[in-house]
């Protein structure tokens, strides 16, 4: 029997876990774990400058990995830091552990120095969020927590740890607890047989079909099945944002993502489509448009891991609750004794597929004008010769603006889990750390951050948390020098009053990267794009900041029109569906 | 439509902020909460009456599923049931008025339960709208102060929610 203090508790149970990362900052409520971490060496703690930075970098290595991000926090100011954070990856369903220094469980109510309720903060924004009561329980509860964070549509759980939990001169008996169970909570796993048989059917019978792939795909693990399913049938697949790279985007049958940055072909294919069959993505108000007018033709299936996803939005013809993964092998197992049904498929689907790619011939080539010698570039060229300069294998987050959706329209992924962005919450300075917690986790690939100046501006202060660590991330500032989304909105809804849409007085990104000891390369014409992609991406364990002049009067396109259908699209600052 | 959803929750703390919360948080709306603990110290009993189509009241069922504090719950409004709220009301009870009162009682089948020179105290249980035919019988001249429990309410036959 071993007796461990609470602290150390928490050190070993991270350990025993498996947990090599922590993100963190500390503070009085949070220093006896500190302590902790500081008399062992299994556990690595990341020091970050911001405590949002702390969860999104481990949101970054989340979404890369799969596997829960652990955040370390200090009550009150570190807490209430974390808060945005947590919230970016609730709302992407991306598992997270945060553990909360709180003050000493005698002073709580008494608004004792740097005490915030978190709990109370945070509730809307977690999956769950426990207190800890006794010391005893801290290796429970963080089991709990993690298996809470990881399983089932995963999110973000909250553990408050009032301080005297932790103390160095009270020790419990330590067990690491391999499993945990919780009464309450039971994941569906299996889908229902009758509604699986009943959504080949309609997969079979549909003359319109298409696919669409959420972030769930992604999360469950279930890319593989997808494209299997999806290839067997010959289906157009399209996924969400949060779903890139569920199915290679380099295959004929990948026709992008849909919504308001959306292809057009895809939200074409979808408006027109007779049967959506939906694997774990959600129907949010960036997909359907106006929900009165969306999809008028089709009948949906929706396989999803939680319950309330389904028919909250938009009606579903036919729920499955289930795991993505077990109900697409399922679906795949059936399939194999409708040989006949399967090979006629093809046939069948011609006269769609005909459609889908007329839809993608008229687009083609005519999505933007890139910027001849001596002219600024145009951000989705660059984008464009970032995917050719990383052989379209890197790992790519972003942070919010027209950038993130040119990376998302631009960058073609074959990979799941490689496309890092906040799709749910939309967080202006997520990028750099959560590029910076996939390359920590990921030393040997290409990380790419694609950034604004004005998002970039947000977190900034982690380049000293990169020089401390060794974090090498390549750095795109796609540099409009403008807040260049709300520009956009600006110039099509309020007559281009640019009403604090402009950034001045912006740092002279050279010189402030110089001062962390990192090289950046500035690009103000298109000949010299080039050559500075070569340079940038020669060592990938060198930072470097690419601070790319762009066109700042490029808007977004398509864009769908508001309160329209799917396909109500503009198409350029002249063109309307 | 009116719903009844009766909950068996974790005994914890924060366990019921997390149910209110949630409406608030999802616009749901609560027209009346009642919770108190159950012969399993472990668990509490939360009765919650809401309104809403179809498709509101799948939304909120779900999302108090997906509660993890919520172990079970049913809406005792899709089967026979038995609903029954308590109120107490102090009525002003002068000269003439208190005989008349007493009248109103009797046929409500409720109690007077505390008495003084002016006012009297009754004691009423029923559905909600037998509650509501009491106050207006009454009229509201009458009427110093109401309390109400909120709705309790359990399926008839053998049904039971219970872990
Ligand atoms: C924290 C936060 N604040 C405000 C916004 C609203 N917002 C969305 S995009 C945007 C402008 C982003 O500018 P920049 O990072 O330069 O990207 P660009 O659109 O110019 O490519 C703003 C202010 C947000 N998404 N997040
Ligand atoms: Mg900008």
């Amino acid at each position: 029997m071993e007796l461990l203090s609470g602290a150390d508790m928490i050190a070993r149970f991270l350990k025993d876990e498996g947990v090599e990362y922590i993100y963190g900052y500390p503070g009085g409520a949070a220093l006896h774990i500190y302590d902790a971490l500081f008399r062992q060496e299994a556990v690595k703690h990341i020091l970050v400058r911001h405590e949002q930075a702390a969860t999104h970098m481990a949101d970054g290595y989340a979404r890369a990995t799969g596997k829960p991000g652990v955040v370390l926090v200090t009550s009150g100011p570190g807490a209430t830091n974390a808060v945005t954070g947590i919230a970016t990856a609730y709302m992407d369903s991306i598992p997270m552990v945060v553990l909360c220094g709180q003050v000493a469980s005698h002073l709580i109510g008494e608004d004792a120095f740097q005490e915030t309720d978190i709990i109370g903060v945070t509730r809307p924004i977690v999956k769950h969020s426990f207190s800890i009561r006794h010391p005893s329980d801290i290796p429970t509860v963080l089991k709990k927590a993690f298996y809470i964070a990881a399983s089932g549509r995963p999110g973000p759980v909250v553990v408050d740890i009032p301080k005297d939990m932790t103390a160095p001169t009270e020790r419990y008996e330590y067990v690491y607890p391999k499993k945990v169970k919780i009464r309450s909570y039971n994941p569906a796993f299996r889908g229902h047989g009758g509604q699986i048989k009943k959504a080949i059917e309609l997969i079979l019978e549909a003359r319109r079909p298409v696919v669409f792939a959420g972030g769930g795909v992604i999360t469950g693990e279930a890319s593989d099945a997808l494209t299997d399913l999806a290839k067997r049938l010959g289906l157009p697949v399209i996924t969400s944002l949060m779903g890139i790279g569920a199915y290679p985007q380099n295959d004929r049958q990948c026709l992008g993502w849909p919504g308001m940055h959306g292809s057009f072909e895809a939200n074409q294919a979808m408006h027109h489509a007779d049967l959506i069959f939906c694997v774990g993505a959600r129907f949010d108000d960036r997909v359907t448009n106006n929900v009165a007018k969306f999809c008028p033709t089709a009948k949906i299936i929706h396989i999803d891991i939680d319950p309330s996803s389904i028919s909250k939005t938009v009606p579903t013809d036919v729920p499955i609750v289930g795991a993505a993964a077990s109900v697409l092998n399922e679906m795949l197992g059936l399939l194999g004794d409708r040989e006949k049904d399967v090979t006629t498929r093809e046939q069948q689907l011609a006269p769609w597929w005909e459609r889908i790619d007329a839809w993608r011939a008229s687009r083609a080539g005519r999505l933007y004008e890139p910027a001849a010698q001596g002219e600024l570039l145009k951000p989705q060229q660059v984008v464009e010769a970032v995917h050719r300069a990383t052989q379209g294998d890197a790992f790519v987050a972003t942070d919010v603006g027209q950038h993130q959706m040119f990376a998302a329209q631009y960058y073609k992924f074959n990979k799941p889990h490689r496309f890092i962005t906040s799709g749910g919450l939309g967080t202006m300075g997520f990028g750099l750390p959560a590029a910076m917690g996939v390359k920590l986790n990921f030393p040997e690939e290409q990380v790419v951050l694609f950034t604004g100046e004005s998002s970039f501006q947000m977190m900034m202060q982690e380049l000293s948390t990169c020089r401390q660590f060794g974090i090498a991330v390549k750095i795109v500032n796609l540099n409009n020098q403008s807040l260049g989304m709300v520009r956009q909105w600006q110039d099509l809804n309020y007559k281009a009053r640019h009403a604090q849409s402009y950034m001045e007085s912006l740092p002279d990104f050279h010189k402030l990267f110089e001062a962390y000891g990192f090289k950046a390369i500035t690009v103000t014409r298109a000949e010299e794009l080039e050559g500075a992609l070569d340079e940038a991406f020669r060592d990938t364990n060198e930072m470097v900041f690419l601070d790319i002049h762009v066109d700042p009067r490029e808007h977004v396109y398509p864009m769908q029109v508001p309160l329209g259908a799917m396909n109500d699209m503009l198409l350029s600052k002249t063109e309307r569906t | 439509m009116r719903h009844i959803i009766s909950i068996l929750l974790e005994n914890e703390p924060g366990a019921l902020s997390r149910v209110v919360g949630l409406f608030s948080q999802r616009n749901f709306n609560i027209e009346t909460l009642n919770v108190a603990p159950t012969e399993d110290a472990s668990l509490s009993r939360l009765t919650v009456t809401t309104n809403g189509d179809e498709r509101i009241i799948e939304q909120i069922t779900k999302h108090l599923n997906k509660l993890i504090d919520v172990v079970k719950l049913v809406d005792l409004t899709e089967g026979a049931h038995i609903e029954r709220e308590l109120m107490l009301v102090k009525l002003k009870a002068v000269a003439g008025a208190r005989e008349e009162i007493k009248r109103t009682v009797d046929i409500f089948r409720a109690q007077i339960v505390d008495v003084t020179p002016s006012a009297y105290t009754v004691q009423i249980t029923g559905d909600a709208s037998k509650l509501d035919g009491f106050l207006q019988a009454i009229g509201p001249a009458s009427v110093l102060e109401v309390v109400r429990s909120g709705v309790s309410g359990i399926s008839r036959g053998e049904k039971t929610l219970s872990l």
